[in-house]
């Protein structure tokens, strides 16, 4: 056993880091650290960088522009971008719809949708879920039917994340009614300024836009956009989520939200001492940075078992459970933190160049609505629930 | 032994119930939320006519001397349909503030206006640096002439923003946490010196700052003996807690019936979500939880006016560290049973998990409690 990274590794985490203190803008790691919204344009901005360098596509082979990095290079990645507060990478395109097709997807389709990922050109979206189809995913309702040269799209997705933005959006619908659920599945790339496409903003309990629905109404989408077989996508769903889940324990962000609440436990005061040294809520703290160290471990542990390939399986699942518990435990912390000023909700401060008086601790503002906003971890990407499933069915056989 | 309502509490309860009912549909509250007030005058002119607004004070002010129980009735219901109003703050906490230390000429110039809901009044007892003490006060009033000069920053008093009196804690002589040297002052809205920071809250109300600025004060609005505040701040508080416990029950009754409703309704892999067993035992122990906290906001209002006490301080301590507690699971937990749908604005569940989340935040949270309770748990001589 040799828990040490080798001087490979070494070298390229150094690498990393000049990278990011040179490269990386001081206004956008600024409303990372501080929890501040970013707009469509700083995401597009860091994106080019990344891009530029080479670094965007972290996941992908080579020969298609990615960085073809090691699962432990890409561990490094996650730990130092987060640290320097780096935008955390938007996955739809880069790390979901991206594997699907260089996996799965024919050479046209690789030639013309991956280029334009890498530079930024589509912003894709990912509709997976409906009103109908949550957990029970294979579910779904949205209805393809094949007609000549295209299928003629009708049905409702929900819970779009970002869907504002994009101009793409890759869908599970159904091209055969009569199979059995799983089987009657397509994977479908579908232009969101086709006609017939709608989408409508869901507000969620803090305030903020980031879900959408989407609506299909007669929507004409060329056969070409059809990823590999037609009724097979739940194969390639399936792969994605794999995929998805992977990034989902956020052992970095857990990170930076741990030291964002040392910062704010440090400022405030109780009984006239910082409350960090209070031994209650030191304790709280030192809790969970244990349990965070334990998963930051377990993370490690799957990361150099499919280090030389593959994709990891059920462990993922487990990962993906603990890691959201935690910083969900941290955003808790954080809101115990402000005391009575968790209650104030003061929006023009959560607005980067706020230059006004900030009425409490200057990182206040986003606590609350972000403890609430981030109960959403443990219900997207398959909802913890159904992790526990997973893990139950593939790991323990039950 | 015998739990049920009297006849009377059954009346008030009846009639609370029957006006939020009528008048506090979740669109509404929507968008008394966004009004200029943050809630709704309508709805405050309604409590005042139906006697609300004077229920914890005597006959001669039109009320019948309610105590912790009627108190909390009306709460439960006003927590029911999330209702926005002051009416705790003005009610219980300013106007009990004032009826209990006020003299005379001060009972006799400000309640008839608090019980008949013509003045709205606020409490503002905790600062920047206090952290839930309410002993910890930094504001200070100095004496000027036949009066005071109050300089300081009271911090998040909710319905302080539109509150005509403003009752404050300030420190005559002492450190900053002593017990000693606090005194109670009422501020008028309008006197030179007093501005008040506005905002929102999180869940749906609003509050503001008081930032003092050299108040001058003559001496009849200071309550009490000078510097002998804090033991009626504390108690008073006490009721407070007692009040919030009550409506806490109200809004988490609500959230476990949302919540059961949608496991019966809502159809996954064939079956509704209720038939899963990891979603049954998650919906008994919130059903758990909302007993257990409905038991002790059930003690805490029987001791809420008691003399005080450490046994009464406990109590207090021990039912909002449970209810804290009860309300924090109930809020996450039932977010995640009904999943996404559960985070959206639209639906009115989550603005019960937020009012629940945010209720930790009035007059100290479960760790807050907690700590206060093991202070003063009995030990084995």
């Amino acid at each position: 056993m040799n828990l040490n990274y080798s001087a490979e590794e070494q070298a390229f985490r150094e690498e990393v880091r000049a990278f990011l203190e040179e490269k990386l803008p001081e206004d956008i790691a600024a409303k990372v650290k501080s929890y501040r919204r970013l707009s469509k344009g700083d995401h597009q901005r860091w994106q080019r960088v990344l891009s530029e360098r080479g670094w965007y596509a972290t996941h992908w082979p080579e020969e298609y522009g990615g960085a073809g990095w090691t699962p432990v290079q890409k561990h490094i990645w996650d730990e130092e971008s987060n640290r320097y507060g780096a935008p955390r990478t938007i996955p739809f395109g880069v790390n979901m719809v991206a594997p699907v097709i260089i996996r799965f997807g024919n050479q046209q389709q690789k030639q013309y949708y991956l280029p334009r990922i890498l530079n930024g050109e589509d912003w894709w979206c990912q509709g997976y879920s409906e009103p109908g189809a949550g957990s029970d995913l294979a579910s779904l309702s949205t209805r393809a039917v094949r007609n000549g040269d295209h299928y003629v799209v009708n049905g409702q997705k929900t819970w779009t994340t970002l869907g504002q933005h994009a101009n793409r959006i890759f869908c599970l619908v159904r091209t055969d009614p009569d199979a059995r659920k799983q089987e009657g599945i397509s994977f479908l790339l579908i232009d969101m300024n086709s006609p017939g496409v709608t989408v409508r903003p869901i507000i969620t309990l803090d305030g903020e836009h980031e879900v959408n629905e989407v609506f299909f109404e007669d929507v004409k989408v060329p056969v070409e956009n059809l990823v590999g077989e037609e009724n097979k996508g739940w194969t390639y769903a399936k792969y994605l989520l794999t995929y998805e889940r992977t990034g989902l324990a956020g052992i970095g962000l857990a990170r930076a939200a741990l030291n964002h609440l040392k910062g704010l436990a440090s400022r405030q005061q109780k009984n006239g001492r910082p409350l960090i040294r209070d031994p209650g809520f030191r304790q709280r703290i030192a809790r969970v940075e244990i349990d965070l160290q334990a998963a930051a471990m377990s993370n490690l542990r799957i990361i150099a078992s499919v280090e030389g390939g593959g994709v990891p399986g059920a462990e993922s699942s487990m990962l993906k459970v603990r890691g959201t518990e935690i910083r969900q435990q941290i955003n808790d912390l954080a809101r115990r933190a402000l005391g009575p000023y968790a209650l104030p909700f003061v929006e023009e401060e959560l607005e980067a160049g706020f230059e006004g008086d900030y009425l409490s601790d200057p990182d206040a503002a986003p606590v609350a609505a972000q403890y609430f906003n981030n109960r959403k971890l443990s219900i997207f990407g398959g909802s913890n629930e159904i992790q526990k499933n997973i893990v139950a069915k593939m790991i323990l056989g039950l | 032994m015998d739990f049920r309502l009297s006849e009377e509490q059954q009346m008030l309860q009846d009639t609370v119930a029957r006006l939020v009912r009528g008048e506090y549909s979740f669109a509404k509250r929507l968008e008394f939320s966004q009004s200029e007030a943050g809630f709704s005058t309508g709805f405050w002119q309604q409590l005042a006519e139906l006697g609300l607004t004077a229920v914890p004070f005597g006959e001669e002010l039109g009320g019948f001397g309610g105590g912790g129980v009627e108190v909390q009735t009306v709460m439960t219901e006003l927590g029911k349909g999330l209702c926005l109003e002051p009416w705790m703050q003005s009610v219980v906490l300013a106007g009990g503030l004032i009826s209990q230390s006020g003299d005379e000429a001060q009972r006799q110039r400000w309640l008839p206006g608090i019980a008949d809901g013509s003045l709205r009044a606020a409490a503002g007892l905790q600062e920047p640096q206090s952290f839930y003490d309410l002993n910890n006060v930094e504001t200070t009033a100095r004496a000027s002439g036949d009066g005071y000069c109050l300089n300081g920053r009271k911090s998040v008093v909710i319905g302080g923003h539109t509150a005509d009196l403003l009752v404050v804690s300030a420190r005559t002589t002492g450190d900053s946490r002593d017990a000693r040297g606090l005194s109670l002052f009422v501020i008028e809205a309008g006197t030179a010196g007093l501005e008040r920071r506005t905002y929102p809250t999180i869940d749906g109300a609003r509050g503001c700052d008081l930032l003092l600025d050299n108040v001058l004060l003559d001496d009849g609005a200071r309550l009490g003996a000078e510097g002998q505040a804090a033991d009626i701040i504390h108690y008073q508080a006490g009721r407070a807690v007692s009040a919030l416990c009550g409506e806490a029950v109200g809004v988490m009754e609500v959230a476990c019936e949302r919540t059961l409703e949608y496991l019966k309704q809502r159809k996954q892999f064939g079956v509704p979500i209720g038939k899963f067993q990891v979603l049954q035992h998650r919906m008994v122990d919130m059903m758990s939880e909302l007993e257990q906290a409905r038991s002790m906001a059930i003690l805490a209002a029987s001791v809420a006016d008691q003399p005080a006490t450490e046994e009464r301080q406990r109590t207090l301590s021990a039912a909002k560290y449970v209810i804290g507690r009860a309300a924090q699971y109930i809020a996450e937990a039932g977010i995640q049973s009904h999943g996404g749908i559960g985070m959206t604005w639209e639906y009115d569940f989550a603005h019960y998990a937020k009012r629940l989340v945010m209720i930790n935040h009035q007059l100290g949270d479960d760790d807050y409690h907690l700590e206060r309770f093991a202070d003063l748990m009995n030990t084995p001589a």
